[in-house]
């Protein structure tokens, strides 16, 4: 039997970005918060070790520990899901600070084309361009809205980048300068302006200069250590919510932080919440925290998966077309790509950081005409240094065998002499592409986990054949020995893909029918519950999603604020 | 009397032989090192019975936590040929690609402890990545057993008496599916799993038993955990650096 806990004012599920700006947002203003973290409490000491390949890239340290919850995948409906067993494509945060602790830290604004897609798409090139079977649909507010929330995530992570004149007006520069220029950045930079296109290095996260935040909070600069990407920042550099907002929200002792703490059930009575169970993950010990609100702030699968098995809001079905939860999942389209590998030139790759890149603004969004073309939307491309770790990239040039003599002798050949042109496309919602509750597989406690059906679509390959004439013209402009381009979009594989930018479930609109929460992020069908995260995306633009997703954190806060004062439906 | 035993002289004679020799059975069975010392009074008996050891090392990790020394042997002989020595450096059998593989095995992650392991199980489509009951560290063995049972068959021998190119296709053999399942799974899943470990014992900490010395980093110029890269990166030089070990950051 669960110990039933005194009522607090706010619960928040997940302490990761969304979760640690909903707290620190909160507890300033005053009100107390309890917030349930399934992992371990987390700090900068704690990543000393984390220069470690194996441990924490291959061993997937900082991930969710599969063998308690996982997902399941069909590629369509006439397959049978299975359980994703080990990781493969994704990779699911845990503990405090969730995602925002082993990102890279590419922190972009998505284009005022994303958040108006359907009405630009209907304008420019009429009704049908995608088809009834895409639903794609405008966000129910504009860039210029979500502007102010952009900048209050860019203040306090304190992100490094230079203006793109193409993209949403900002009302203020970045915070911080752009990242170094490696030689390899140097060389897309020279060979896209030859071109015609207008390079810009990649918004940051990682910190480019010492920075302190509107609230106080002093980091050093990165040190290009090229340890980001599946890694703690041992410096602090890298923004993440365990050092910038969640000791905000420790500082003003209103926050009681309950890690190993995994919520199962939101509990409610249709159309309000009443708080919610959890189980503490180390003695088995099981309570109910009742709350007059309830903050979803976990990764995009759970915060789905939550509202289904707790009865919260009317599931997705693709068959009648109806129902909002689990709707409109979508990801990313990033199989177009040129590998270039260099005879006589060695470059200092072993070196990098998460969000050390350039990029060009031309091929995303609505920046070139589709009216000849079978998909909206585009890619960026770009060339980045994350840092080459050795057992993840042993890369070698097309036809050459996979182990032995040959393999060994061009791996280590090639080792610091190889970088591709490569690209992350935008995925647009399809009808059949969705979440819901499998039917067969449960989790450590016993709730259904959550299926996935999806494939790439029509769009996505057309999406790919296209760009990737793109990254195979700027390979041959820098001029590579060898360039092994990909062209195909092949199905979608749990076990290969690597991209862990998922989004929507709990899309964000301004008509119930459609979507499930509101602008504020706040759920139609229980006015007491907010489901925060990009699960709220309609659509997933080619940007990486952490910034969007910050921003939406700052306005679900504001909120929440003021539902804590009226009440009823913010809009 | 062991160095006989190793000696090419006596190659013909077989362990068994050796063993029905020294007559150390009970019942017709043959019996092992360990009982045979039980049995008492007979430990010069018993230190011939066991295979030749594997060398004395100094590294007190050097050591199995979970082979026995025979396929020890072939874990070795078989992550050689993945990962050969060449003139670019040592392979994984110098780089102790083996020894690593024997550690990761008796690890929690030999028994996929972060794994989803909850039945049922059935057949994955491509798509759909590996649904499989056995464990990491039985799925190996049995892999090993595979891999002796198909190199008796094609060259009448055990994998590690082959010819460089008959193991080569051996290997090629499991990594193309055309060797029977292994209790149940296809062989060129247990290939993959000897490749990845195979590639992970030569290139990951040498704190985790492999990559001896560091040089499968050495071999790349890989300047291995270092705090800062800030004045490297923005060279056009390339810069070497000797590499370093996680233990460089102890004590900080």
């Amino acid at each position: 039997m669960a110990t039933k806990l005194p009522k607090v004012p706010v619960v928040v599920v997940g302490m990761g970005w969304a979760g640690g700006i909903v707290s620190a947002e909160l507890t300033k203003a005053g009100i107390p918060v309890v917030g349930l973290e399934r992992g371990k409490d987390r700090k900068t000491s704690d990543y000393l070790m984390a220069h470690d390949e194996l441990r924490y890239q291959h061993r997937e340290e900082l991930m969710q520990d599969l063998s308690k919850e996982t997902i399941t995948h069909r590629n369509n409906e006439k397959m049978r899901a299975l359980p994703m067993r080990d990781y493969g494509t994704f990779i699911v945060g845990d503990g405090v600070g969730g995602a925002g602790s082993h990102w890279n830290g590419q922190t972009y604004r998505f284009l005022p084309y994303d958040f108006e897609i359907k009405s630009m798409t209907d304008e420019k090139y009429g009704h049908d361009k995608l088809g009834a079977d895409y639903p794609i649909q405008d966000w129910g507010l504009t860039y210029d809205e979500m502007e102010p929330y952009y900048d209050t995530f860019e203040k306090m992570a304190g992100i490094s980048g230079e203006t793109v004149e193409s993209y949403g007006k900002r009302s203020n520069p970045y915070p911080t300068g752009p990242m170094l220029k490696t030689p390899i950045m140097k060389m897309f930079e020279e060979a896209t302006k030859n071109l015609g296109y207008t390079p810009y290095v990649l918004p940051s996260a990682n910190l480019s200069e010492a920075y302190e935040n509107p609230d106080g909070i002093s980091r050093g600069a990165c040190q290009y250590c090229a340890f980001c990407e599946n890694f703690g920042c041992e410096y602090g550099a890298k923004a993440d919510p365990a050092v910038t907002v969640i000791p905000i929200a420790k500082d003003t002792g209103q926050l009681d932080l309950r890690t190993h703490s995994n919520v199962t059930e939101i509990l409610n009575d249709g159309t309000k919440a009443t708080g919610v169970l959890y189980i503490d993950m180390i003695t088995g010990e099981e309570f109910e925290q009742p709350a007059e609100v309830v903050v979803v702030t976990s990764y995009v699968f759970n915060n789905v998966r939550l509202l289904l098995n707790s009865g919260l809001g009317k599931p997705y079905d693709s068959k009648s077309n109806t129902g909002v939860i689990g709707k409109n999942y979508a990801y990313q389209v990033s199989s177009a790509s040129s590998m270039m590998f260099f005879e006589d030139q060695e470059f200092n790759l072993y070196g990098g950081a998460g969000a050390l890149g350039i990029e060009i603004p031309e091929y995303v969004g609505d920046n070139f005409d589709h009216a000849d073309l079978k998909f909206i939307h585009g890619a960026g491309i770009r060339v980045t240094q994350y840092g080459n770790r050795p057992i993840a990239n042993n890369v070698v040039p097309k036809g050459t065998p996979a182990w032995g003599a040959e393999f060994k002798n061009q791996s280590i050949k090639y080792s610091n002499s190889f970088f591709p042109v490569k690209s992350q496309g935008a995925s647009m919602p399809y009808r059949y592409n969705y979440l819901d509750l499998d039917p067969t597989y449960k989790d450590a406690y016993g709730k259904p986990l959550l299926r996935m059906t999806y494939d790439y679509t029509e769009h996505d390959r057309e999406l790919v054949k296209y760009i990737s004439q793109k990254t195979h013209e700027i390979a041959e402009e820098i001029g590579a020995d060898i360039i092994d381009t990909n062209d195909t979009q092949n199905d979608f594989n749990v076990n290969k893909d690597t991209n862990t930018h998922n989004t929507g479930g709990v899309i964000m609109g301004t008509d119930p029918e459609t979507s499930a929460v509101n602008t504020y992020l706040q759920m139609w069908d229980a006015e007491n519950v907010f489901v925060v995260g990009s699960s709220a995306f309609p659509h997933n633009s080619s940007f990486n999603p952490t910034g969007t997703l910050g921003a939406l954190s700052y306005r679900a806060s504001e909120g929440i604020l003021r539902y804590l004062d009226e009440g009823g439906s913010l809009v | 009397m062991a160095e006989d035993a190793k000696s090419p002289a006596k190659k013909g004679s077989t362990r068994r032989e050796f063993l029905r020799n020294s007559g150390l059975t009970v019942g017709g069975v043959v019996l092992g090192g360990a009982l045979g010392s039980l049995l008492g009074g007979k430990e010069q008996v018993a230190t011939h019975d066991v295979a030749p050891a594997p060398q004395l090392t100094v590294n007190p990790a050097e050591a199995l936590q979970f082979f026995t020394p025979d396929q020890y042997r072939l874990t070795q002989a078989a992550a050689e040929r993945i990962y050969p020595k060449d003139d670019n450096g040592p392979g994984a059998m110098e780089l102790n690609a083996a020894i690593y593989i024997d550690h990761q095995l008796a690890s929690p992650w030999g028994i996929n402890s972060k794994e989803y392991m909850a039945a049922p199980f059935f057949e994955a489509e491509e798509t759909q990545g590996s649904q499989i009951r056995i464990l990491r560290k039985d799925l190996f063995l049995l892999g090993l057993k595979a891999l002796d049972a198909y190199s008796q068959k094609q060259y009448d021998n055990p994998f590690i008496d082959l010819e460089p190119e008959q193991q080569d296709q051996v290997l090629t053999d499991f990594s193309d599916g055309k060797v029977p399942d292994i209790s149940g799974v296809k062989s060129p899943l247990f290939f993959s799993l000897l490749r990845t470990l195979t590639i992970e014992g030569v290139y990951a900490d040498p704190l985790y038993g492999g990559n001896k010395n560091m040089e499968g980093w050495a071999m790349r110029k890989y300047p291995g955990s270092r705090m800062a890269y800030v004045k490297e990166i923005q060279q056009d030089k390339f810069v070497e650096l000797p590499p370093q070990g996680l233990n460089s950051h102890m004590g900080h």
